[in-house]
């Protein structure tokens, strides 16, 4: 008997029938993969991504050239020199960040007191060379413009939880 | 001798020490703001509180004098709340901007709120805020952070000695500030920046540019004067940030003068960074072969008797290692025209103790009766001068001078005699019919001090008789005491003297290589880091500059030789006690600048005379071998005395002292933009003297 049901499967190909339903049922079931780059998946507010230096609503900038982040930063990642602007105000003449450095712990964020250097949303900043990696002043503001919205939300969002 | 307990243990200290000075000896560390070492006991600040037994309320540990079978407890609940209170208070006005204070970091409040004070605050009404006050350029201030402590006055008022800070209202009103919006007039000003405990008194030059835990910190000896102040130089990277003092109690304390502090923005500007050959009148960058190649030419050309035709002068901050290099090369060469003395002092000798500062810095405050000859010395030696101030804030201690300051007037920060303002007032004292050679002759340990304006004179060598003969005369050389005293001005000098950096048998001095040089009869004029010269009595001599900074011997030079400041090179420098101090490297010479006893010892062996030496260890064993003052470090050792001075008719002419501009005194000054600062608010000014023309509101 078993000779015959044996002789039956393996004639019908059983184990692929078997095999293509699973594979066919998954085409009536809910979809798991996003069409990247077009669909992106959801992030967390506390996503640590591509830094950014942010600007009080009134268009001042942020930072106050404290060197915290660069005193925290386990990579040494940050440069900063200062001194004091024509107003008199401490500020920074030079803010660096080596990205190829960088380990996005998010301390410099977290030791920031005025909210100024923070992770952003993006993670999508791959360069050609790795020149292009070496942040600069100029470079960090205008991350910070760009995605001001977006990181305004995630701060306020996380807010509660500090 | 009361025995006290402080924390279960039992201690017997000196009557009149205080609580918090007892707690220190039993190493228990007492949090305090406004109690200082080296200034009087205000006890306003409330932290030091601790709990004493049969006392209702806590004790001020500052301000309390021990006495017999005190129990203290300063770990007690009641001690901690006290302090936790006191603290809350203190931060009640506090502004909370410690990332934008150049405090943070190394503040005293932020690190005993960390320790004593609460998590956080109870605080909810409006905090006060105080205008900011003007202190001149040196000094920044946040007043709105001041705590009241009052060290700052008592520091002006007691070591400074210049009465100009001051508290004006009361309670939370308080606020500190000059009574009269003015720069303060004190060539100690830096220092408040150290006494402050908070962020209020902050170094101006330094703002914002640096925190501390990203400073290199390298201990060394300060030049801008010839005290040897010991200083700490902190930098970042290849630039030095800031000056600090650094504890010598023997010489300068804890305390340091501004030039030294605030100079450090000329050790980055004009600077010699390579080598440079004057081509057709004009100086043009080479490499090093080329700038050896021209002055071996020149020496070339003089033939066989070249030795008489070479010349050098060491400046006023060379390191006796260069002078060492210095000197040998030129005696291979076979030359004896050598002199350190660019101001033409006639001093020098076999007798050491001819041109020290015997009595030594700290030996000041056991003397009794003290006579300035021809030295400004709150000029010329801020803190030689705040030494004789701290003894005479002692009381028993008659001051009289002679010459050196323009009058009566002048404010050397104590009372003092005038005597007159020329030799012949000397010679009146040192054959005894002055007055104040009847309070010499009764004082137990008086001191005489020779200021260099007196001895770079044409009768410089009889008045440094008349000086000796008075202190003979007086007592001052008997026994344990010597109290006969140079006070130099410059850096290098007394390691000059040390090293015999003087004209040999037959050899011209300064005045004898100009003359030579205008006549024609030198012809090559080595000038390590000499700046102080009259350049253009070297008429057509090859001029060789060996130093740091363009100054007035590099404009004159016909080859430069770029040398390392003083913050650039391992050197050893002699101060004016003969106290020898080993500087450290902070930093590396710019560019192609090299320290200076290596650039001498590669040209010995162009000249194909090569110095015995290929590390600084060797050449400091050699230079030890020959004078061992200056291989025995930090050490004071008497020096000798015996017949120095040459009797001598002296002039009428009154003697003065020769810091003209206390700001501008030496090439690295001359380049720093705060020094320039200073010098025209506190020394221009129509010429009405210090502070008499400058109101501080015209920057």
């Amino acid at each position: 008997m078993g000779f015959i049901r044996n002789s039956a499967r393996s004639l019908l190909l059983w184990e692929i029938v078997e095999g293509m339903a699973l594979t066919f049922s998954y085409m009536f079931r809910k979809r798991v993969t996003i069409n990247y780059p077009y669909e992106k998946g959801p992030i967390s507010p506390r996503f640590r991504g591509e830094h950014a230096l942010r600007r009080y609503p009134n268009g001042e900038e942020r930072c106050i050239a404290c060197k915290l982040c660069e005193a925290i930063c386990p990579a040494q990642a940050i440069t900063i020199e200062a001194e004091p602007r024509d107003d008199g105000s401490r500020r920074t003449t030079r803010y660096d960040i080596d990205m190829t450095k960088c380990i996005y712990c998010g301390y410099c964020e977290e030791a920031c007191p005025v909210d100024a250097i923070v992770e952003g949303p993006n993670f999508e900043f791959a360069t050609e060379s790795r020149e292009e990696l070496f942040y600069d002043k100029t470079k960090l503001l205008a991350n910070g413009e760009r995605w001001e919205r977006e990181i305004a939300a995630n701060i306020a969002a996380d807010a509660p939880y500090r | 001798m009361p025995t006290l307990t402080i924390d279960g243990q039992e201690i017997t200290v000196e009557a009149n020490t205080t609580v918090l000075q007892a707690c220190e000896e039993l190493g228990i560390e007492i949090p305090r703001f406004c109690y200082h070492d080296r200034l009087s006991i205000a006890g306003n600040c409330r932290m030091c509180l601790v709990e004493m037994e049969k006392s209702p309320k806590p004790i001020a540990s500052c301000a309390m004098p021990v006495g017999e079978g005190m129990v203290i407890h300063t770990k007690s609940p009641v001690a901690e709340k006290a302090r936790k209170g006191a603290m809350e208070f203190l931060l009640i006005n506090h502004p909370l901007d410690c990332p934008i204070c150049d405090q943070g970091g190394e503040c005293d409040l932020q690190d005993q709120a960390v320790a004593y004070g609460r998590g956080g605050s109870r605080f909810d009404e409006h905090k006060r805020a105080v205008k900011d006050k003007y202190l001149g350029p040196l000094i920044a201030t946040t007043m709105t952070r001041c705590i009241h402590c009052t060290r700052c006055i008592r520091f002006a008022t007691e070591i400074a000695g210049v009465e100009e800070l001051g508290a004006t209202y009361r309670g939370e009103e308080t606020e500190i500030g000059t009574y009269i919006e003015a720069a303060l007039t004190s060539e100690l000003s830096g220092n408040l920046v150290d006494v402050c405990p908070v962020g209020a008194l902050t170094n101006q030059a330094y703002a914002f540019s640096a925190r501390p835990w990203e400073l290199r910190k390298t201990e060394s000896i300060d030049v801008h004067d010839a005290v040897g102040s010991n200083i700490r130089i902190d930098c970042r990277g290849a630039e030095v940030m800031r000056i600090l003092p650094r504890l010598h109690e023997d010489i300068n304390e804890e305390w340091l003068s501004d030039r030294s502090r605030y100079a450090v923005d000329g050790l980055a500007l004009q600077r010699l960074d390579q080598p440079y050959v004057r081509v057709d009148g004009k100086l043009k960058p080479a490499s090093w072969d080329a700038a050896f190649a021209a002055i071996q030419a020149r020496l070339n050309a003089m033939g066989e008797a070249k030795g008489e035709r070479i010349a050098a002068i060491a400046g006023d901050m060379a390191d006796v290692e260069s002078m060492f290099a210095l000197k040998e090369l030129f005696t291979a060469l076979g030359s004896r025209n050598l002199d350190c003395r660019q101001d033409g002092a006639k001093i020098g000798g076999k007798h050491r103790g001819g041109y020290l500062f015997n009595s030594t810095i700290a030996g000041i405050e056991d003397a009794d009766a003290l006579l300035l000859v021809g030295c400004n010395p709150r000029w010329e030696a801020t803190l030689v001068n705040a030494r004789i101030r701290k003894r005479w804030l002692a009381g028993g201690f008659p001051i009289a001078v002679i010459g050196g300051v323009a009058s009566a007037t002048v404010d050397l920060t104590y009372k003092y005699d005038y005597l007159g303002a020329g030799p012949a007032t000397l010679a009146e004292v040192a054959d005894g019919s002055h007055h104040f050679a009847g309070v010499l002759a009764a004082a137990e340990r008086p001191m005489i001090v020779l200021g260099s304006g007196a001895l770079a004179r044409d009768d410089g060598a009889a008045l440094l008789d008349l000086a000796r003969r008075i202190a003979q005369d007086n007592g001052m050389l008997g026994g344990d005491w010597n109290g006969f005293n140079v006070l130099h001005r410059a850096a290098s000098r007394v390691g000059g003297l040390d090293l015999g950096f003087l004209p040999g048998d037959g050899g011209r001095d300064v005045a004898g290589i100009l003359d030579g040089a205008g006549k024609g009869e030198i012809d090559l004029v080595w000038l390590l880091g000499a700046d102080e010269i009259d350049m253009t009595a070297l008429g057509q001599a090859f001029v060789v500059y060996q130093g740091h900074h363009g100054d007035s011997g590099a404009h004159r030079a016909d080859v430069i030789l770029p040398g390392a400041a003083y913050t650039e090179k391992d050197a050893t420098w002699v101060n004016t006690e003969g106290r020898a101090q080993i500087g450290r490297r902070a930093v590396f010479p710019p560019g192609d600048a090299r320290e200076d006893w290596t650039i001498l010892r590669a040209f010995s062996a162009v000249v194909e005379q090569p110095l015995p030496y290929d590390n600084l260890q060797q050449l400091r064993r050699h230079m030890a071998g020959e004078v061992p003052s200056l291989g025995a470090i930090d050490v004071v050792a008497a020096g000798d005395m015996g017949a120095f001075g040459m009797a001598g008719s002296v002039s009428a002419e009154p003697i003065v002292s020769p810091v003209g501009d206390y700001y501008l005194a030496n090439a690295v000054c001359r380049a720093s933009a705060v020094m320039a600062e200073c010098s025209q608010l506190y020394t221009s000014a129509g010429g009405a003297g210090r502070a008499g023309g400058a109101t501080g509101t015209d920057g």
